[in-house]
């Protein structure tokens, strides 16, 4: 591969994409119009709640009654409560379709006043950061008080998660998820929608066969393409963040974690753009098939409303779809700093980059057979 | 015919022995033999669907072969593709480029991936597009465009240039200045494999021609051989009624045809000619007007394939010029 015929080929793309003012618009401009509409309806509404299922173990002692209520009264949880008799809280969850609890253990008071430590478990789905968070953050500020109160500050409730993330301890706006969502809603549509179109229609115009008599290779080719749709997802990417916490306070931030999933997001979506405009016999069909491929994935993965929202089989629908992934990463570094979720979806996004793109060059045709 | 005899014994620069190729069922190329010398430029004719982009696109490295030998330049096209085209120009059939991009940026980028130090405004002027160096390929009138095409195709000094219909739906004007490059590209001693379905352009324009019909090649030589090979002897023109037909037959051993008020004698010799006249003033039947003409490669085309190359469309009235 020559970097440089990789450098030429992305001066003349950009060229392109930069003289097409419909690129630009929905490639920057869209992403930030979205931002303010969603930030402007949105932004006066509460915090989401999350449903979480309690296990309380110390016979409704008045403490943790009192507890409880102090939980309740964040309104970014909505307590239900199970019977001690069910045993295991995890596999009660488990069973009930059901991701998030608190135990409250026996011994809660007593331990309290005495100022020996107890732990309260909180349950959560490992794989939803957005949750996690915010049922982690909830016990634990209320926990933190409560540690306040009796023991000037020292540690007597200490919260224990059975998937813990690394940090948490905040509420958060609707437009904290909104950013990083329209992030990944843009990581998505500008590969995507752009590589189909483009594949199919340098196919039909024989485009593909004019570079193809040049010393260019469709790696390169690919590559310079690739290069290109980084460079804009960054772009975008500080558009965005800028406009989120300029215009609404987003509590989103610029973290290393994010770089990744701007990275391995758009060789991912710009891969399997060009896998779906490369199959398709005419640019008609391709654009079906990229739309049958983009839609669901950008309402379903998060980008618009929080995963943790979604009716558990629509949650089980989009883990299955590779946005969720970039979104959920996206979530975990700008809000959380969980790193261990951000790792994990780093990992199942880079393998799917990997897999789309060796399919991509395979399967996308330079010359013909 | 001068340059043709002065090409023996050239370099071969192409080279095609029993080439096959095969869509399924369908033979598309049925075991051609060509051979072209470095400095020609060789025209290939054939109707629609006869296998001439076929084996361009082979030639080109663009399609693998069924069976058969082929080379350009010592290389075979389709295992030596990149090593090949960097001694290539080619402007494919309906030639497209980035709407976004003007002609002086594409020739820049063309020089760059060919690692060749272009000046893009020299190639421009060289076909004539340095009006429109600056303007986006999109604003640019279909011969601006081919223009662009030949232009790319010139940028890394090819020693083989594939024009495949460069001139194609051009205005005259365009058209000839595409084939003063193409004349301008043999004086510089490069080989250039034409095809058209302009007959008259490859009568003009090239050394030999090959005539290609349901695969196989059907005539290949300079459009003189062919004429003379496959034309038919000159003829006298008439324009009379049929009945001036059936009298010269009687009184002729020369074949005589009659259509649409024209009567047409073949001649074999100049002394045919007189004889033809006194009969037709001996007849006392009435004539308008008298013409005496020889067959172009159009009509030896015609004859040899059953048919017009391209919906009837069997090209623009000669234009003038010279090889």
């Amino acid at each position: 591969m020559s970097p440089r015929r990789v450098y030429l080929n992305l001066g003349v793309f950009a060229k392109g994409y930069l003289r097409s003012r419909v690129g630009l618009f929905f490639a920057l401009v869209f992403p930030v119009i979205l931002i303010l509409l969603f930030g402007a309806i949105f932004s006066n509404s509460s915090t989401t709640s999350v449903d979480v299922y309690v296990q309380n173990l110390d016979h409704n002692s008045p403490l943790s009654l009192q507890f409880l209520e102090a939980l309740n009264s964040t309104k970014v949880v909505h307590l239900h409560f199970v019977s001690p008799s069910v045993g295991n809280l995890s596999k009660w969850l488990a069973a009930n379709d059901q991701s998030d609890g608190l135990v409250i253990p026996a011994g809660f008071a007593a331990g309290y006043f005495n100022k020996t430590p107890v732990n309260l478990t909180v349950i959560t789905n490992p794989q939803d950061a957005t949750t996690s968070g915010i049922v982690y953050g909830a016990v634990d500020g209320v926990a933190n008080y409560f540690n306040l109160q009796r023991a000037n500050g020292t540690v007597i409730l200490n919260v224990q998660q059975l998937s813990p993330p690394t940090l948490g301890g905040q509420s958060f706006q609707y437009i904290d998820y909104l950013v990083p969502g329209l992030i990944g809603f843009s990581v998505l549509t500008s590969p995507m929608f752009s590589m189909v179109n483009i594949s199919s229609e340098y196919k039909k115009e024989k485009l593909f066969r004019q570079l193809s008599l040049t010393p260019l290779t469709k790696s390169e080719w690919l590559s310079s393409t690739i290069i290109w749709y980084i460079i804009l997802t960054l772009v975008s990417t500080v558009i965005m963040v800028a406009v989120g916490q300029g215009a609404f306070g987003a509590k989103v931030t610029l973290s290393p974690l994010m770089l990744p999933f701007l990275v391995l997001g758009p060789i991912l979506f710009t891969s399997l753009g060009l896998l779906a405009g490369s199959i398709s016999k005419d640019p008609e069909t391709a654009a079906v098939i990229g739309n049958i491929i983009t839609f669901p994935m950008m309402f379903l993965s998060g980008t618009f409303f929080p995963v943790s929202l979604f009716p558990p089989w629509l949650v089980t629908v989009a883990h299955v779809l590779p946005l969720f992934y970039v979104i959920d990463g996206l979530n975990a570094a700008m809000l959380y700093g969980n790193v261990g979720t951000a790792l994990f979806d780093m990992a199942v996004v880079g393998i799917l980059a990997l897999i789309l793109f060796i399919a991509s060059v395979r399967v996308f045709q330079w010359r013909e057979n | 015919m001068q340059r043709t005899e002065a090409l023996i014994n050239l370099v071969e620069v192409i080279a095609i022995r029993k080439l096959v190729k095969d869509y399924g069922n369908l033979r598309a190329v049925d075991g051609i033999d060509l051979s072209i010398q470095k400095g020609e430029v060789y025209a290939f004719l054939g109707p629609n669907g006869a296998g001439k982009t076929t084996t361009v696109e082979i030639l080109e490295g663009l399609r693998p072969r069924t069976s058969g030998e082929v080379e350009v330049l010592g290389l075979d096209p389709w295992k030596d593709n990149k090593k090949l085209i960097r001694q290539l120009g080619v402007i494919p059939q309906d030639f497209k480029f980035f709407d976004k991009i003007t002609p002086k940026e594409a020739v820049a980028f063309y020089a760059g991936l060919f690692g060749k130090r272009a000046d893009a405004d020299a190639i421009l002027k060289k076909v004539r597009l340095e009006d429109k160096a600056s303007d986006r390929y999109e604003t640019l009138s279909g011969g601006q465009k081919q223009k662009m095409g030949l232009a790319l195709a010139l940028v890394n000094e090819p020693a083989v240039l594939f024009l495949d219909e460069p001139t194609t739906g051009l205005d005259p004007q365009a058209r000839r200045s595409i084939w003063e490059v193409i004349r301008s590209l043999r004086s510089e001693g490069r080989t250039v494999f034409l095809t058209t379905h302009y007959l008259e352009e490859a009568q003009l324009l090239a050394d030999r021609v090959a005539i290609i019909n349901h695969g196989k090649i059907v005539a290949t030589g300079s459009p003189e051989d062919i004429i003379r090979e496959h034309g038919r002897s000159e003829v006298l023109s008439l324009q009379a009624p049929p009945k001036l037909a059936d009298y010269l037959r009687s009184k002729l051993d020369l074949p005589v045809r009659a259509e649409d008020h024209t009567v047409d004698v073949e001649l074999n010799s100049n002394e045919d000619v007189l004889r033809v006249l006194t009969l037709v003033q001996q007849s006392g039947i009435p004539w308008t007007g008298v013409s005496t003409r020889q067959d172009t490669l159009e009509d030896v085309f015609i004859r040899l394939v059953g048919k017009t190359t391209e919906s009837g469309d069997v090209g623009p009235t000669a234009l003038g010029g010279s090889k």
